[in-house]
């Protein structure tokens, strides 16, 4: 009998450190995910406005948010859906404005294996998502708490469908000048950049000056609207032809 | 047609992100001149989505690039003082917000 209620006891304590364990992982994603959600509502009722302002209905706003998820791809795609330009088009335009999204995957792979909602995260891999999930990695090398990364995935994904909604159908109604608040965002990336770097300066450091001076040169050679994919590309292959160097250097020694 | 568009952009850009999944999951391992590329990139990219940011300020100087590099500056120095990202993000906003109303 004591046996016995030793047992339920101690599998007692266990499901209480699991659910311990679960809301630790809850408020780890909320307070990681709330730089992304006061970027991603204010945005996503920007989103909203235009699209409800173009005429779009609102099936077809919420549609978008729920299984494009991309800001600046769903901004450029209003016009494209009311001129009902031909799918082909589609496709090549969001092959050209989201093209920078390979990219990210790659520091992921290995991680998100061990994902049970693995494919909910390559979905909802965006600029944002991707850059609190390096920050994550930067903080917790050993990724203790990994499981809570879907949860932060899962939270700006919504962030995005509530300002999206909010946006079509409040629209202009809203009765606050937020003009500005989007550079939370920036801040965003800024902040992750510098742990990056304060993190491993030796490595990380030169690498974020190779990002911010190739995006630089990279933006006044091809301007604004343009100039994400090259400056991407340029920088991957100054690290790869850099890593190569220094890999035959630790050979030699 | 408007769901056959929003499908094909839904269906590009899942499969962008899934690419590199694609190519290196499975039982495929990375080879480990990728792997170490893999792991510098995020520093590089998240400069790069820095300046991506701050485009049209850096293109069109105006007194909007006037107060974004004052708040970019002012995040940038909290944060090394403080190292509170929430902190850091939430004053460089605000000082955005005000200095725009100001010089604007």
């Amino acid at each position: 009998m004591s046996a016995l209620n030793k047992y339920v006891g101690r599998n007692r304590f266990m499901e209480h450190e699991k659910m311990e364990g679960k809301k630790g992982l809850l408020k780890m994603a909320f307070l990681k995910s709330l730089p992304v959600m006061c970027g991603y509502v204010f945005l996503g009722i920007a989103f909203g406005i235009m699209a409800e302002e173009a005429g779009l209905a609102f099936g077809w706003v919420l549609l978008m948010s729920l299984i494009v998820f991309a800001g600046s791809m769903q901004f450029v795609m209003v016009p494209m859906l009311v001129g009902a330009v031909s799918p082909v088009t589609m496709a090549l335009t969001a092959l050209f404005v989201n093209g920078r999204h390979i990219f990210y995957g790659v520091s992921f792979v290995e991680s998100f294996k061990k994902l049970k909602h693995r494919w909910y995260m390559i979905f909802s891999l965006t600029d944002e998502t991707y850059s609190v999930l390096c920050g994550c990695k930067n903080e917790d090398p050993e990724e203790k708490k990994r499981d809570g990364w879907f949860w932060i995935a899962l939270m700006d994904h919504s962030y995005w469908v509530f300002g999206s909604v909010v946006g079509a159908l409040l629209g202009a109604a809203l009765p606050f000048d937020f003009t500005g608040i989007d550079f939370c965002m920036t801040a965003l990336f800024i902040v992750i950049l510098i742990e990056q770097v304060l993190g491993n300066k030796k490595v990380s450091g030169p690498a974020a000056l190779i990002g911010l001076v190739v995006g630089t040169a990279s933006l006044l050679v091809f301007g604004v609207s343009n100039f994400l994919l090259p400056a991407l590309l340029v920088s991957v292959m100054i690290l790869s032809v850099w890593t190569g160097i220094s890999g035959k250097e630790e050979k030699k020694a | 047609m408007t769901l056959i568009l929003i499908l094909t952009a839904s269906v590009v850009t899942i499969a962008l992100r899934a690419l590199p999944f694609v190519l290196f999951g499975g039982n495929r391992q990375m080879p480990p001149v990728i792997h170490k590329v893999a792991n510098l990139m995020p520093p590089a990219i998240i400069a790069v989505l820095v300046v991506y940011c701050l485009k049209n300020s850096i293109v069109n100087i105006t007194m909007e690039s006037l107060a974004a590099g004052i708040a970019a500056l002012a995040t940038t120095l909290v944060h090394l003082w403080k190292r509170n990202t929430l902190a850091s993000i939430a004053i460089g906003t605000i000082i955005y917000m005000v200095c725009i109303r100001l010089f604007v």
